[in-house]
């Protein structure tokens, strides 16, 4: 009956774990309302459509650039925050060496701006050795954009080894899609 | 107090109702030992409380060493020793037979008494009779057998212990749930002692079976943690720069072997829990992890990819750290990782990789023979019983995380399946008693 009691006590532990300390990450999906507009937005709205006109002639004079962020610019190459890699390797392939050169020198050019490697693999073989190999992926990122000219403080390397997979079959295809590094800005 | 704790159960049975393994029998049964247990005779109002026999039916069959009688094959259904007439028996092929009896003492109390004997002498092998209360029937039908196992094997019995693992269920808002659970060796009486939004991996028993030391992501990178199973009390160990993973405990229970990134890249580290200090046991460029701790407390196995690949070392350990270089254990198949040690420190279980397979192998380190228990594929965290006649490992059927048990010789396999959700990382605890 002792260990019964115990069993229950550490149950009862639960309730208390269960809402304890647990980060979680920001929700990927906003929900969206659909409504027809009122009155008041209407003319928020022609207002709005007013100032769009005068941006729009501004940019025209800059030549038709995207006048944000490079990091928020479809078109950009920046766009592009994935590098993939090959089974049990942390090698940069040469595709991946493009895109991670002209990230490198949107950092250069952005000191203020960093960046957090994310290393992932996919689910074969044992979990903690995935967790190593997923930062020895990011750290050869991290090294390659460091050559290219970004600041070594400006990047930060974490691991998720199998863990947080993109793709959830287990063929080949969805294991290439898995072994990756993730580029994630802060704000972006 | 009991009448609180009573509800928390009831709350808690509530919330956990799909989170039920069910067992199902893969493997054939060749070699394994004839016997009949004959389902245990309920003596008291209404339906039997527990089917004590069966469950010690489904345990020796899990063993593989034992081979027991469909139901439906039984020649007859004695109770006690007088009605047996063991012709009938000599008939039906058993070398062994169980017999038994349930009896209602009192509100809630339970009398079980069984008798096992030889079929061909006749002989009665061994008899006993156990108190029991309702909440622990279960543990004592696996405590008949462990009896009845150590009777006719020689070996001790490994059915009244536990396993440890990590189930990830979809919640209804679409997010992942990951949970750290305990159960009986079988699967059954599954107790959450975790529950997280972010990845939980790596739980590891302490040798005296009380505490859990795990892997959790609750902060966004790994940090590693101990945790009582009895009080749910825990305590942040390791949170260093980088990795932090992959515990083992060191024989006498005082020092984890862990594997640590923070110098630069993933070493194994030897940290004594009361201080806090740790010792580094590793020094290579490659990724080293996975440290387990041989039974004799003299030597590491660890997984390192310093030849190319991943494969399996042995580095011999003092109290000031590593002696010597570390030796290359493993050199059949192209991926061989988290490796384990058997109780006996004879033998190693480890994910063997081969032709595009992940699949569990055994490893004898006095012979240098591999024996490939699984036929699978996504096979992973093979741990061995407490008595080193069985490893269970997790791998992935139809698209979902399940639980395996394979007896040591590859004979028997058996499923531990969780409804609606994966499972992995399976964990054997040591003996509760000595």
């Amino acid at each position: 009956m002792k260990r019964f009691g115990l069993w229950m006590l550490v149950m009862g532990s639960v309730l208390l774990y269960g809402c304890a300390g647990m980060t979680e990450r920001p929700p990927e999906e906003v929900p969206v309302e659909e409504r027809g507009p009122s009155a008041e937005e209407q003319a928020a709205m022609a207002a709005e459509e007013e100032a769009a006109e005068g941006a729009e002639a501004g940019a025209a004079e800059m030549g038709g650039e995207f006048a944000g962020s490079p990091l928020e610019d479809p078109d950009s190459e920046l766009s592009e925050r994935v590098v993939y890699f090959a089974f049990d390797s942390a090698d940069i392939r040469s595709e991946g060496k493009e895109l991670l050169a002209a990230h490198a020198e949107f950092l250069a050019n952005n000191p203020d701006v960093s960046v957090v490697l994310e290393g992932h693999t996919d689910e074969r073989g044992s979990r903690e050795y995935n967790l190593a190999l997923g930062e020895r992926r990011a750290k050869s990122v991290q090294k390659y954009l460091v050559l290219q000219g970004a600041g070594r403080d400006q990047l930060e390397v974490v691991s998720f080894g199998e863990e947080r997979p993109v793709a959830t079959e287990h063929n080949e295809s969805a294991w290439a899609l898995n072994r990756r590094v993730e580029l994630v800005y802060s704000g972006y | 107090m009991r009448r609180i704790l009573a509800l928390l159960t009831l709350l808690l049975a509530a919330g956990a109702a799909q989170a039920r393994l069910s067992i199902e029998i893969t493997g054939g049964m060749e070699g394994a030992l004839p016997i009949a247990v004959v389902p245990f005779q309920w003596q008291g109002p209404g339906p039997t409380p527990e089917a004590v026999g069966g469950i010690v039916a489904a345990d020796l069959r899990r063993s593989g060493a034992f081979a027991p009688l469909a139901e439906d094959k039984l020649p007859a259904r004695p109770h006690q020793g007088q009605e047996v007439k063991f012709q009938r028996w000599r008939g039906a092929g058993v070398e062994n037979l169980v017999v038994g009896r349930l009896t209602r003492v009192a509100q809630g109390q339970y009398e079980v008494r069984f008798q096992l004997f030889d079929v061909l002498s006749g002989e009665q092998l061994t008899g006993y009779s156990i108190k029991a209360q309702a909440g622990n029937l279960r543990r004592v039908a696996h405590q008949i057998s462990d009896i009845v196992y150590e009777e006719l094997t020689g070996k001790r019995g490994a059915f009244d212990t536990h396993i440890a693992y990590v189930t990830v269920v979809q919640g209804k808002d679409g997010k992942r749930r990951y949970k750290l659970a305990v159960a009986d060796a079988d699967g059954y009486n599954e107790q959450i002692i975790l529950t997280s939004k972010q990845p939980l991996l790596s739980p590891a028993w302490s040798p005296d079976g009380k505490q859990l030391a795990y892997v959790s992501f609750e902060s966004g990178r790994t940090q590693v943690f101990v945790q009582s199973v009895a009080t749910g009390k825990r305590r942040m160990v390791a949170d260093f720069k980088g990795i932090n993973g992959a515990p083992s405990w060191s024989p006498d229970g005082k020092r984890l072997a862990l594997v640590s990134s923070r110098a630069g890249n993933p070493e194994i580290y030897v940290m004594e829990l009361e201080s806090g200090e740790m010792t580094r046991i590793t020094r290579h460029y490659g990724i080293d992890t996975e440290p387990d701790w041989a039974p004799d407390g003299g030597s590491l196995l660890f997984t390192s990819d310093r030849g190319g690949r991943p494969q399996i070392y042995r580095v011999n350990v003092g109290r000031s750290g590593a002696q010597g270089r570390p030796e290359r254990l493993t050199f059949e198949g192209t991926y061989n990782a988290r490796g384990s040690f058997s109780p006996d420190g004879k033998r190693i279980t480890m994910v063997h990789g081969d032709g595009g397979r992940f699949r569990i192998g055994v490893l004898n380190l006095g012979t240098g023979a591999l024996r490939v228990l699984t036929d699978t594929r996504l096979d992973e965290s093979p741990s061995f019983a407490p008595n080193g006649s069985m490893v269970i490992y997790a791998t992935e059927v139809n698209g979902r995380g399940v639980l395996e048990v394979a007896s040591v010789d590859g004979r028997a396999h058996q499923r531990l399946r969780l409804q609606g959700g994966d499972v992995r990382e399976p964990a054997w605890s040591p003996f509760m008693s000595k």
